[in-house]
């Protein structure tokens, strides 16, 4: 390690400069292209029109209309999607019975690609927001449920045998041990929650193109062949993704810093 | 870490299971047609709801319909030509996404400087999910073949790449200590040690981003596109013909279904001698 480090100083650019670089190189090239006019394509766009139209989103409050409107679906998706994941893989993990009766369809019904349920909600629940929230709720709830099933599948038997001498009760057994020792599955299973609702919001709101939000803002953009509007949308996309990955992570740790201790002291 | 993480839990194997002895019994008496009478029941239900009227067929089609709507799509081949189109363009765009996310994968996790370049813009990149850059491409490339492509593969590429650079990354500091003693030359070093013990991380990251690939054709193809299993949805969604769009749902799930066993198969085969260590 020490040896590696040595080299790796040695070496001309410093450290934190490095991942700088080539963004940097691609802008400089953007700009390039711009100023000596490689192309005369319009998706060319300056630089300072992407810049001019982020503020002028900002300012009308375009971005203010978009983004709560795919934010309010997503977290409601989300939330439904969640809440009935965990309560499903609850059941199916806890119960013998019901993971033998229902636990087949449900793997079943879980191979079709997710974005091949549009077509069919969008038939059975109109164009607008019901459609989109009960398919973004599904989107979650699958992840939800196989992350929860398998996460207190795994409890380990050592626990559970001690759980037995205790003599939990049903109420003890499920809050002090199934749950805690599944957690950190659970978070798993709700960070990809996340991620595939957000997923899912901008793909229902490319394919039941009605209303606002930020998916809708780039399929204007893409339609009126404005790429400075496209590159605000991916820009922000982006953004969105990115907090709440990072939400995610921080409640993650959050809620597992109890584990941190015995953790540390098996390894 | 994150998406590694998220990779290890969607594949990680459902461990042996324990349960409370007063359950036992279920585990021995396992009957198989326990599983049989709820799609049973839901079937009947649909059935019956069909039969009597109580949804219109257009918007719920009899069982009986799609059934020999999937049966008539076999015998004239159009289910066949669109189903060989959409594989066509999974493989295609999963043979790139694999090959250059295994590069990126292990070039950043055999170089740490090559890492220190790379990963931020990378990292930026990954952080637009697959669809946001959708409507970018359209524009930049059209909605021909190169935008399927270009789309699955990007699918495929961002998992494999995190899971192999952390794999790499991974390998226990030891196992390269003691390949120096035993004078491993660099090309050894490689492929008996680090490539080895890196196998099970990159491996999820294949499956991983081959979920998405999946994932991603079926967007495409429902969006842009005028032939395959996902255009065949549409196109029944159009025409109100719920009976094709269901037929085509099925064959893309069953599809999706039958490549990830194969999937499985393969990591069996190479990963099964390692399971058998343990």
């Amino acid at each position: 390690m020490a040896n590696g480090k040595f080299r790796r100083d040695k070496h001309p650019v410093p450290h934190f400069l490095r991942g700088w670089i080539l963004p940097a190189l691609l802008l400089l090239l953007w700009w390039l292209a711009v100023k000596f006019q490689w192309s005369t394509s319009p998706l060319l766009v300056p630089l300072g029109k992407v810049w001019d139209t982020s503020v002028a989103q900002t300012r009308s409050g375009e971005l203010r209309i978009a983004l709560e409107a795919s934010l309010r679906r997503d977290l409601i998706g989300f939330a439904i999607g969640v809440g009935g994941g965990l309560a499903f893989g609850i059941a199916l993990g806890l119960s013998r019975l019901f993971e033998r009766m229902i636990g087949p369809t449900f793997h079943t019904f879980k191979q079709i690609s997710l974005f091949a349920w549009i077509p069919l909600l969008s038939v059975w629940f109109g164009l607008g927001d019901t459609a989109k929230v009960a398919f973004l709720s599904l989107a979650a709830f699958f992840p939800m449920v196989l992350n929860t099933f398998e996460g207190i599948r795994s409890v380990p038997g050592e626990l559970i045998e001690a759980a037995r001498v205790l003599k939990f009760n049903r109420r003890q057994w499920i809050f002090k041990l199934v749950l805690p020792a599944a957690s950190p599955s659970i978070l798993t299973g709700v960070h990809l929650a996340m991620v595939y609702a957000w997923l899912a919001t901008l793909g229902a709101e490319y394919l039941l193109v009605s209303g606002k939000g930020i998916g809708n803002t780039m399929i204007d953009g893409r339609e009126l062949f404005l790429m400075d509007l496209v590159l605000f949308g991916v820009i922000v996309v982006g953004l969105v993704g990115f907090s709440l990955t990072w939400l995610a992570a921080r409640v993650e740790r959050r809620l597992l810093a109890w584990r941190g201790h015995s953790v540390t002291l098996r390894s | 870490m994150a998406a590694q993480q998220i990779a290890l839990g969607l594949s990680a194997p459902v461990s042996a299971t324990s349960l409370p002895a007063r359950r036992a019994w279920l585990r021995q008496w396992s009957p198989r047609w326990l599983a049989l009478p709820f799609p049973l029941s839901l079937l009947l239900l649909w059935y019956v709801a069909a039969r009597c009227g109580w949804v219109a067929p257009q918007i719920l089609p009899s069982p009986q319909t799609v059934l020999l709507t999937f049966i008539d799509l076999v015998v004239s081949g159009e289910m066949l030509d669109n189903l060989k189109i959409s594989l066509l363009r999974v493989l295609l765009g999963f043979g790139v996404g694999l090959t250059g996310g295994l590069l990126l994968g292990v070039s950043m996790g055999l170089s740490p400087v090559f890492k220190d370049y790379v990963y931020p813009l990378f990292k930026a990149f990954s952080q637009v999910p697959v669809l946001g850059w959708l409507p970018l491409l359209m524009m930049l490339v059209g909605i021909d073949e190169v935008l399927k492509i270009i789309l699955i593969s990007q699918a495929a590429l961002v998992p494999i790449a995190i899971n192999t650079c952390k794999g790499i990354e991974n390998v226990p500091t030891r196992y390269v200590e003691v390949a120096r003693v035993l004078k491993f030359s660099r090309w050894q070093l490689l492929w008996r040690v680090i490539f080895p013990a890196a196998l099970p991380p990159i491996w999820n990251g294949v499956r991983y981003g081959f979920t998405h690939a999946w994932l991603a054709l079926v967007v495409v193809e429902l969006l842009a596109s005028s032939e395959g299993l996902g255009y065949m949805i549409v196109y029944g969604r159009q025409l109100f013909q719920l009976d094709v769009v269901m037929a085509a749902v099925a064959v893309v799930g069953a599809v999706g279904y039958c490549l990830d066993r194969i999937l499985a198969r393969i990591e069996v085969m190479l990963l099964g001698s390692r399971r058998r260590g343990f």
